[in-house]
């Protein structure tokens, strides 16, 4: 199949109009005749699903927590980007356009990421109207800060907790709907399959997290808004229950799956501390602004950081980047703390953490200042290690916390399934191979109260979906796959734990597929996977029963699937035969190390087709065109 | 490190449940109490035992999943900590621990340590919102929001959702949690409009969910885990009394 990405053509400031100009509109009267199925409750989902009910659709809403405002956009921390030009520092959404596209190196579509920029003006617009506490300045109006990869301030922020309250937005617009009775709410439900009906989406299998019961829903576009994939590592700063089944599903149904090697790994984490840990937590990246990261000279030194004397210390990055210092791009900060370590220069328990010292600024600006600037990372930091940063330096490590890619989609969101929608970090669309700070966020509500609400009526309205029931034998079909995944799971009555897989899977990924990769790593990797994967399906130990609540069940069902995504993500690094963004190939780099792009061989987006277990994915190519943002190589020198 | 861990196992809302004495090894001062029972938890899969099923997602202290009693505590003995935050630091090698589900008629156990706290979803649909359709928003900065209100509107609504305040009351009473949104709106001059509505509704919702009543005893302060402060419970109870009497 010859992928479309319906980008309409003509001068980028007008694509958006034009297209939404273009599209067929749903009556208001016949709107209520139709069902949408809004799977996700994060950012993406919840707006969308509110936004929908809103408009007039029967919408059905599912989360597979218990309530719709725990999925895990409410832990983003830092802010949400929008082209608003309050400071005045010349700001417009061609630069917010400019930055994004350059910030994801190049591997983005215009057209998306140009209308993304338009809209993040709306949303903050929409947020504040909806009771969102933004940070104020004294006068009233909104405050601003700045943010890695841009050079105006353009980010708005609420504390240290902007994803809380933005999704608290969206969650109490939800159930506002759920009042209005336009949103019926399921939450404690799992996605397991998706049901297609003459080519097209028509409904989904769930399982009831509490009863265990198997729950067919059908309606006439199904919308997927269900996160990322990071969890694929094990340790990541995803939530525990964050996971790819339902992305992944619909990919074995026909969703073509893109770019599943871009993921994007972040350098200020608080690093692990023993076998037993369960996830990683992020501290921001603003430390960096006055924090200096260094590692011992000499590997091996024991001492306590503050007996190293100065002349016995490398500020590795101060060194190699004189320019922009501590302050390099997420991607190149991971990479030389990965490389300090691999050098045996790391530091803590098991060598794997560098400095992040910030007790020059304190002696410079007095503990008082500090404490204003960042006193709840710190209290944060010492909660979890137990030691006090005003004292001793911090230690830190980089750790994955967002994916690039997901299920392909059209200029429309759609997937290479009709009626299949696919929003915020499910999708691959906005973020290239490198995501900038403060954009998550943003693309999720672009995706769910500006496109959607929009591009779904174009489709109801251009295919007129015939009445589908859950008399139809596809509803049977699903539920008999998700039931013998189950019964398959529940009857190996192995030895070990899902969670003992999972750790060993996460640890393979990271290893050979993580903050750089190579041929012969990823090669060895796919081994290893399939190996793995074998023994789970033979080994595995899942007590407790089907039909009850059972959350080793759940959780080997999603690891099952992380086993078929590690594998595909592994595939496409291989095929890309280049540096780009997250996706570092140690055979491709310049000379002092950097990463080298080749635009004349891999300026596309890769999109891979499920074709049967056992049988190895098709690529498909979506060329990649640019014609107002000219590729460039990035230079922090 | 070792604690013993007195659990309570239930099998089912539908069954009666009770404390299970568990001793656990293996645990380190550095982990969280959900890593505690993670360990535990692989240590019954190997027995061949059913793990002790908790909720819990982020595992950072915002999502509000966790939370159980630890000795009779919302979220242990940690101030301004959430269960997951909660490292085993605070306790001392060989300490006996009691865990038990959140207790009030409004959360219903569904399993061991799992609540239904659907309640608070519903208090929040009758009107825990501004009602603004997406797309008729006017300019982010058409309305000035002075700052002290902007900073109390937060301070209200970095409320989690945990129940820890319903589960510290001795009335099981949701003020913390229904005061925090009225009050976090009810300050911002775009939630102004529907202020009154509101906290009648939200109080009505509260009532029938089959929580208790507010006798202003502090507790659910002190388990807060985002440090809501008593406050806002007295900025719920002007705005309904202010709206009751406006009513008639």
């Amino acid at each position: 199949m010859a992928l479309d990405a319906k980008s309409p053509g003509g001068p980028i400031e007008s694509r958006w109009d034009r297209a939404r100009f273009e599209m067929k509109l749903v009556n208001p009267a016949n709107k209520r005749k139709h069902t949408i199925i809004v799977v996700g409750t994060g950012l993406a989902g919840a707006s969308a699903a509110a936004s929908l009910g809103e408009l007039g659709y029967k919408v059905k809403s599912f989360c597979f927590q218990d309530s719709p405002r725990r999925a895990h956009s409410i832990a983003a921390q830092g802010g949400i980007n929008a082209a608003k030009n309050y400071p005045n520092d010349g700001d417009s959404v061609f630069r917010l356009f400019y930055d994004t596209v350059k910030g994801g190196d190049f591997r983005a579509r215009e057209s998306n990421v140009y209308r993304l920029a338009h809209n993040s003006v709306s949303i903050i617009d929409q947020c504040v109207a909806q009771g969102v506490p933004f940070a104020r300045e004294y006068g009233g109006t909104l405050s601003n800060r700045s943010f890695g990869g841009a050079q105006v301030s353009r980010t708005f922020y609420a504390r240290g907790q902007t994803g809380q309250q933005l999704l608290l937005g969206a969650y109490q617009a939800l159930e506002r709907q759920v009042e209005a009775g336009q949103v019926e709410m399921f939450p404690r439900r799992e996605m397991l399959d998706l049901v297609v009906i003459d080519g097209a989406a028509r409904g989904i299998v769930t399982r009831n997290l509490v009863t265990g019961q198997l729950e067919h829903h059908v309606a006439d576009a199904v919308v997927l808004g269900t996160g990322g994939y990071g969890n694929v590592y094990y340790l990541s700063t995803n939530a525990k229950g964050s996971n790819c089944t339902a992305i992944w599903r619909a990919h074995k149904r026909g969703a073509y799956f893109a770019n599943p090697c871009f993921t994007q790994i972040h350098p200020t984490c608080i690093p692990v501390s023993g076998d037993y840990q369960s996830k990683l937590t992020l501290m921001s990246e603003s430390l960096r602004n006055d924090g200096r990261i260094w590692v011992p000279k000499t590997p091996g030194d024991k001492r306590r950081p503050e007996a190293i004397p100065e002349q016995d210390r490398d500020y590795y990055l101060e060194q190699k980047y004189p320019s922009f210092g501590n302050l390099v791009p997420r991607d190149v900060a991971s990479r030389n703390a990965k490389l300090v370590c691999d050098q045996g220069r790391g530091v803590g328990p098991g060598g794997l953490g560098v400095y992040l010292d910030l007790s020059d600024a304190i002696r410079r600006l007095g503990e008082d200042k500090i404490r204003e600037r960042y006193g709840n990372l710190f209290e944060m930091y010492e909660r979890i290690t137990g030691d006090d940063p005003y004292k001793t330096p911090m230690r830190i490590y980089p750790a994955i916390h967002y994916t690039m890619g997901g299920l392909w989609v059209d200029y429309y969101l759609m997937s290479t399934i009709p009626g299949l929608f696919v929003i915020g970090e499910a999708n691959f669309s906005d973020h290239g191979a490198n995501r900038l700070g403060a954009s998550a966020l943003m693309q999720g509500l672009s995706d769910g109260y500006f496109i959607l609400p929009y591009t779904v009526g174009n489709y109801l309205a251009q295919a007129k979906p015939a009445p589908a029931d859950l008399s139809h034998p596809a509803f049977h079909e699903a539920e008999a796959n998700v039931r013998s995944i189950t019964e398959r799971l529940m009857s190996i009555e192995g030895s070990r734990s899902v969670d003992s897989f999972h750790r060993e899977l996460g640890k393979i990924v990271w290893d050979n597929c993580g903050m750089s990769r190579n041929a012969h790593d990823l090669e060895r990797a796919i081994g290893k996977i399939r190996e793995l994967r074998q023994e789970y399906w033979q080994n595995v130990r899942v007590l407790g029963a089907a039909d009850d609540l059972n959350q080793s069940l759940e959780k080997a069902g999603r690891v099952a699937d992380f086993f078929e995504l590690s594998e595909l993500m592994c595939r496409d690094a291989l095929e890309r035969n280049e540096s780009c963004g997250g996706h570092f190939r140690e055979e491709y780099q310049t000379p002092d190390g950097e990463a080298r792009r080749n635009d004349d061989e891999f300026s596309y987006v890769a999109a891979w087709q499920y074709q049967g277990d056992g049988a190895p994915h098709a690529l498909h190519k979506e060329p990649l065109e640019f014609e107002y943002v000219h590729p460039s190589q990035r230079s922090y020198k | 490190m070792k604690l013993i861990l007195h659990i309570w196992r239930q099998k089912n809302a539908a069954s009666a449940g009770r404390m299970v004495r568990y001793e656990a090894g293996d645990l380190n001062a550095d982990m969280s109490m959900l890593e505690a029972l993670d360990v535990l938890n692989e240590r019954l899969i190997e027995k061949g035992e059913e793990p002790v099923a908790f909720e819990h997602d982020c595992r950072e202290g915002i999502c509000g999943s966790c939370g159980f009693m630890i000795n009779g505590v919302a979220h242990g003995p940690q101030r301004l900590t959430t269960t997951c935050q909660l490292t085993l630091r605070h306790f001392k090698d060989g300490d006996e621990l009691y865990l038990e589900p959140w207790r009030a008629k409004a959360f219903p156990v569904l399993k061991d340590l799992i609540v239904d706290r659907s309640a608070f979803d519903r208090i929040i649909a009758a009107g825990g919102y501004i009602s603004v359709p997406t797309g008729s928003a006017p300019d982010g900065n058409a309305i000035p929001v002075p700052k002290d209100k902007a900073d109390r509107a937060m301070d209200a609504a970095a409320c989690i959702g945990c129940g820890a305040c319903v589960a510290a009351c001795p009335n099981a009473a949701a003020a913390l949690f229904t005061g925090a949104k009225i009050t976090h709106l009810g300050l911002l001059p775009q939630g102004e409009p529907e202020r009154h509505e509101r906290a009648l509704n939200m109080v009505a919702q509260w009532n029938l969910e089959g929580f208790g009543s507010c006798t202003n005893l502090g507790e659910c302060e002190a388990a807060c885990p985002k440090g809501i402060r008593l406050e806002v419970i007295a900025h719920m109870n002007r705005d309904y009394l202010a709206a009751s009497c406006r009513r008639r």
